[in-house]
């Protein structure tokens, strides 16, 4: 049986270097959600379920389509890494790694096609 | 704690024979809820794109986002969007080291349920 502490194989390998860079992400993009979010919702939220050139009417203004957009890139921007740190909690070794990039993948994905909707209804 | 091969060593029960308590629940709704918001986004997303294509694809996006399942699926995601809001206001707390006595840590669990379900029906209300 061995015993050896993480601390102890850690040892002589040198830091991390870079432990906090996620962390205030984080708190960065969430205080900013803080805000985007009940923006977000209330704006979106009435509209949803409205005719189709209500909607492109709507996301026309300058105020819903840029909470909207700002929404997008900040929410997956924070999904993104707030679901890495789940998948880190539970997936190892090479899955990890391939989870982590199609995950990344599916935020930048799903980021860059709500904004060229927002983009293409509003101009 | 990343490395996998962790060693013929004997580990301490784990989460299996621990009683679910107030804390432990409240913390794994966080990313529970966190993560599940993916599907409601996704939706949204998808939403967005067909009202920038055209009439007929929103007609079909609409369809699906306002269907009562589609209803079920932004009710509960609503719920879970302030959930994970108000769980993380308790994360930006505690990063201050402030409240993390198990008497205040229980009040603000009570505060985050509560406080969900007071703003989702709020919501449904003025929406």
């Amino acid at each position: 049986m061995r015993y050896l502490t993480d601390r102890k194989r850690a040892m002589g390998m040198g830091s991390a270097k870079t432990g906090t860079a996620h962390f205030w992400s984080m708190k960065v993009s969430s205080v900013a959600l803080l805000i985007l979010i009940p923006l977000f919702v209330f704006t979106f939220g009435p509209i949803l379920g409205a005719p189709h050139d209500e909607v492109l009417a709507y996301f026309a203004h300058p105020f819903p389509a840029i909470v909207a957009g700002l929404t997008m890139i900040v929410g997956f921007k924070h999904f993104n890494e707030g679901a890495q740190t789940m998948i880190e909690d539970y997936v190892h070794g090479t899955t990890q790694k391939i989870v982590i990039i199609a995950v990344t993948c599916l935020s930048y994905g799903a980021a860059a096609t709500g904004l060229f909707a927002i983009a293409k209804i509003a101009l | 704690m990343a490395d996998v091969n962790r060693g013929n060593r004997p580990l301490s029960p784990h989460l299996s024979i621990y009683r679910p308590q107030l804390t432990s629940i409240t913390s794994i709704l966080t990313r529970i809820t966190g993560n599940a918001l993916i599907v409601a986004s996704l939706l949204i997303v998808w939403w967005f794109l067909a009202a920038a294509t055209s009439p007929e694809y929103f007609a079909l996006a609409d369809a699906v986002l306002t269907s009562w399942f589609g209803d079920l699926v932004m009710f509960l995601s609503l719920w879970a969007l302030w959930y994970h809001t108000l769980a993380g206001v308790r994360h930006l707390i505690w990063d201050n080291a402030k409240m993390l006595d198990l008497d205040s840590a229980y009040k603000l669990g009570y505060a985050v349920i509560g406080g969900s379900v007071l703003l989702t029906l709020l919501t449904v209300a003025v929406i």
